[in-house]
């Protein structure tokens, strides 16, 4: 859809040093963005008149331990992926931005003063995945409980390892 | 013991039996989808009411039956502990659901193998989620349960020996 | 005996003087096991009397592992784990999650499929707002309204039952397709119940609508602004209320939604009553929409042979004119290799007598409702059981290491759940295992608005508040 090109182009053009790399597949568009540009690139889609990508309507992330071989070449092969679904009401179209992070320092900056939505949504990357949210004003475990050890949804996790608060193990 | 005391307590027993399973309150411990399947049991179509047992209690303190209905997670183990013992005597427990009775499909880090694991368990209704006709089986079953359960010390005596065989209720 | 005079008043004091008291908050804890908690959050409530100050949410005692127990299984696997999403109206996670994979692999589904699919998606919309309007009527002590509702329920029930096999966790979809057609008489049965369901909804209409009590508990309590429903993130009948004309169905239209003709409600002041007349209209858009489609479903099972030929004895070639040579005896080496170029009609004609339990997976029933798409579809009884071709498909995609492999990427496909939009992202790896699914939950935005809904309010408008956001413990928690 040509909407669709213009925006990943877009944000190419307006940042380009940032942005890594951008696709498009089955209809989805998508760029990748460097860590550190998050804030810039995210309030220009939010700010943009153009752009006007007022609803985040997701925030989750991707381990990518036991991926074959990665898809996007360029850049560090990070572990980790976080991805942002946004929808603009205004024009109808959507963007993913995809931000790789590293297994040594798995930190990204909170987007919670641009879109509350991202509270809760990075609440459960923390208690899922591990990635801690700089700024976030509340970082604590949103699905598991507090004495829970570990991040279920890292591939390093195995499915069946419990960790009962009361009750036998297995 | 013998004789017309022993035919005196086997009445009361059978009285009081009948009673009992006539006037459930039951405490609908209501978490996931079989939730909807208690509540279609519970409504006009397959009336749950004309065993008497339509009138939930929503207090532990003033409820009989414990229906556990619905997947326990471990981070909601506890509470379910808390709720069972704050369940005063006589009181039994019905597994609702096969995710209660054994865990179900979710064999993963967050769920409770069946409530078995933390309290005992009278009635077990598998089914994911049960049809509304193996639930009222199930609760014919823990009635005709409660209705075979002795009841309270034989008439003057003490000891516990007789305790013993006239069956106390645990 | 001394005359004690009583104590001087000032004029202007108080009875109790503010000065001396000091208040201090009620923290309350509306616990995980709570009557009006629908299944299982914990707020904890600041109270100042009987105003709610401020609220936390607390979340997850529901929380089952989906998203790690979709990668465990192949594609197929995950869709048991979808219905029990939003358990109220399974049929529409079904949807969406075997749309996303279509959509990753690139498959286009036939019509009558789509036609079947947005019937049952609007069948379980319905489901769910009977189910969510009945619980929080019920919660202020309209217990007949929940009675009546769940009547209603049970009619839609019977009809689902009827199409999928089950009432509430239905799996009924595939990627590919559809489990089965629809059965005979399913129009006249759904013309009955919707028409039965409509009465119920009229009837509860008139109970609740202009009921002093209801409309005193609803209006004006739980109101969100539409500036702060957009920021939150929250879809849906929710964000509808506030006035915001926003439905995936008429956004991004997918299936047949384009051809049907519906409206979608849109209110006005953000308040409970609001969601709950969108509620009670949405109802009657997707009985119409319903309605619509039986209407113009593309015809049914072709109740001819694969190829429209009569059979003819084995043994026999077919006549060079067509193809075909007739009526001479064969060596049995050249049968066999025509039989494999499909010459022989006695033995390409043939169907397989399957059981009769697997009626309904013959090739016409079959193929009216699945993609011709080898790699992501299970084949016709006949050809698994009949000839090598199809055995082999259905090895492929059943046994273990093989199975349907999209090719690497990633989507995200978005459906309108009765919630507000329900987005599936899955990543796939190429593998018959799904790398990554993630389900974009509707009431997870709108339970994280809670605390501005609830605050300002009185106690006893926790309940119809809570009641009208519809969480549903299987989507929130996953």
């Amino acid at each position: 859809m040509p909407e669709a090109l213009t925006v990943s182009r877009r944000v190419r053009d307006r940042f380009p040093e940032a942005v890594l790399t951008t696709h498009q597949f089955r209809g989805d568009d998508t760029v990748v963005v460097r860590r550190e540009a998050v804030k810039e690139v995210a309030r220009f889609l939010r700010d943009d008149p153009a752009m006007a990508f007022n609803v985040l309507m997701d925030l989750t992330a991707v381990d990518y331990l036991r991926y074959p071989e990665r898809r996007e070449p360029p850049g560090p092969t990070a572990r980790f992926e976080v991805v942002y679904h946004l929808y603009s009401l205004e024009h109808g179209h959507r963007v993913r931005v995809k931000i790789p992070v590293g297994e040594g320092d798995p930190m990204v900056e909170s987007l919670t003063d641009l879109w509350p939505a991202a509270d809760w949504f990075e609440r459960e990357v923390w208690d899922m995945f591990g990635i801690q949210f700089l700024g976030h004003p509340n970082l604590k475990r949103l699905l598991m409980y507090e004495e829970f050890q570990g991040h279920p949804l890292r591939k390093d996790y195995p499915v069946n390892k419990r960790q009962p608060l009361i009750g036998p193990v297995n | 013991m013998t004789g017309p005391l022993q035919w005196m307590t086997t009445k009361l027993d059978a009285a009081v039996g009948w009673a009992r399973k006539f006037s459930i309150f039951q405490y609908p411990f209501v978490t996931a989808c079989c939730g909807m399947e208690y509540m279609a049991t519970a409504c006009s179509h397959y009336d749950v009411d004309r065993f008497g047992a339509g009138f939930p209690r929503f207090s532990p303190r003033q409820a009989d039956v414990l229906f556990v209905v619905g997947t326990i997670s471990h981070k909601l183990a506890p509470v379910l502990k808390k709720i069972y013992d704050q369940m005063t005597e006589p009181k039994w427990v019905v597994a609702f659901g096969v995710c209660t009775c054994t865990g179900g499909f979710y064999d993963n880090y967050a769920t409770l193998m069946g409530i078995d694991t933390i309290m005992p368990v009278d009635v077990y209704i598998p089914g994911c989620p049960p049809r509304p006709e193996n639930v009222l089986d199930g609760l014919i079953k823990l009635q005709a349960k409660i209705q075979a359960q002795h009841t309270g010390t034989p008439l003057g005596t003490s000891s516990g020996a007789s305790a013993a065989s006239a069956g106390l209720h645990a | 005996m001394e005359h004690v005079s009583a104590p001087s008043i000032p004029a202007t004091a108080t009875p109790f003087p503010s000065a001396a008291r000091e208040t201090k908050d009620l923290w309350l804890n509306v616990g995980p096991a709570h009557p009006a908690m629908h299944g299982i959050i914990r707020i904890i409530l600041q109270l100042d009397g009987e105003t709610v100050r401020g609220a936390d949410v607390e979340i997850g005692y529901l929380h089952r592992g989906f998203e790690k127990m979709c990668e465990q299984g192949g594609y197929n696997h995950a869709i048991p784990y979808t219905d029990r999403l939003n358990y109220v109206s399974p049929l529409i996670n079904n949807v969406g999650y075997c749309m996303a994979i279509e959509k990753l692999m690139g498959i286009t589904v036939p019509e009558r499929c789509q036609y079947i699919r947005v019937i049952m998606s609007e069948l379980s919309r319905v489901t769910d707002h009977l189910t969510c309007i009945g619980a929080s009527a019920m919660e202020l002590g309209a217990f007949t309204v929940f009675l009546y509702m769940i009547k209603a329920r049970e009619y839609l029930w019977e009809l689902i039952e009827l199409v999928t096999g089950a009432r509430l966790t239905v799996t009924y979809c595939r990627v590919g397709g559809v489990k089965a057609d629809l059965p005979e008489g399913f129009a006249e049965r759904t013309r009955v119940a919707l028409r039965q369901t409509r009465e119920v909804v009229k009837e509860v209409d008139r109970l609740l609508t202009r009921n002093r009590i209801f409309v005193d508990r609803m209006k004006g309590t739980g109101t969100i602004a539409q500036a702060d429903a957009i920021a939150y993130g929250i879809t849906g009948p929710f964000l509808r209320a506030t006035g915001v004309n926003y439905d995936v169905r008429k956004a991004q239209p997918y299936a047949v939604y384009p051809q049907v003709r519906f409206d979608v409600p849109v209110g006005q002041h953000g308040d409970n009553l609001d969601r709950y007349f969108v509620r009670m209209e949405e109802m009657e858009q997707s009985m119409r929409i319903v309605e619509q489609c039986l209407g113009q479903i593309p015809g049914g099972p072709i109740q001819v042979d694969a190829r429209g030929r009569p059979s003819t004895p084995l043994g026999t070639v077919l006549s060079e004119a067509e193809g075909r040579v007739e009526g001479r005896p064969i060596e049995a080496a050249e049968m066999v290799d025509e039989a494999k170029m499909g010459r022989i009609p006695a033995i390409a004609d043939t169907s397989p007598v399957t059981d009769p339990t697997l009626e309904g997976s013959n090739r016409p029933f079959h193929q009216r409702v699945n993609a011709p798409a080898k790699r992501a579809v299970l084949p016709p009884k006949d050809d698994a059981y009949g000839n090598i071709e199809g055995l082999m498909q259905h090895f492929k995609l059943v046994m273990h290491g093989h199975g349907i492999r999209p090719p690497k990427g990633e989507v995200y496909q978005a459906v309108e759940g009765a919630n507000g939009e329900l987005g599936f992202y899955v990543v796939s790896d190429g593998t018959d295992k799904p790398y990554r699914v993630r389900v974009r939950p509707p009431c997870l935005p709108i339970m994280a608005a809670l605390p501005i809904l609830l605050t300002g309010d009185m106690m006893a408008d926790v309940v119809p508040t809570f009641g009208s956001v519809n969480m549903i413990g299987g989507e929130l928690d996953r």
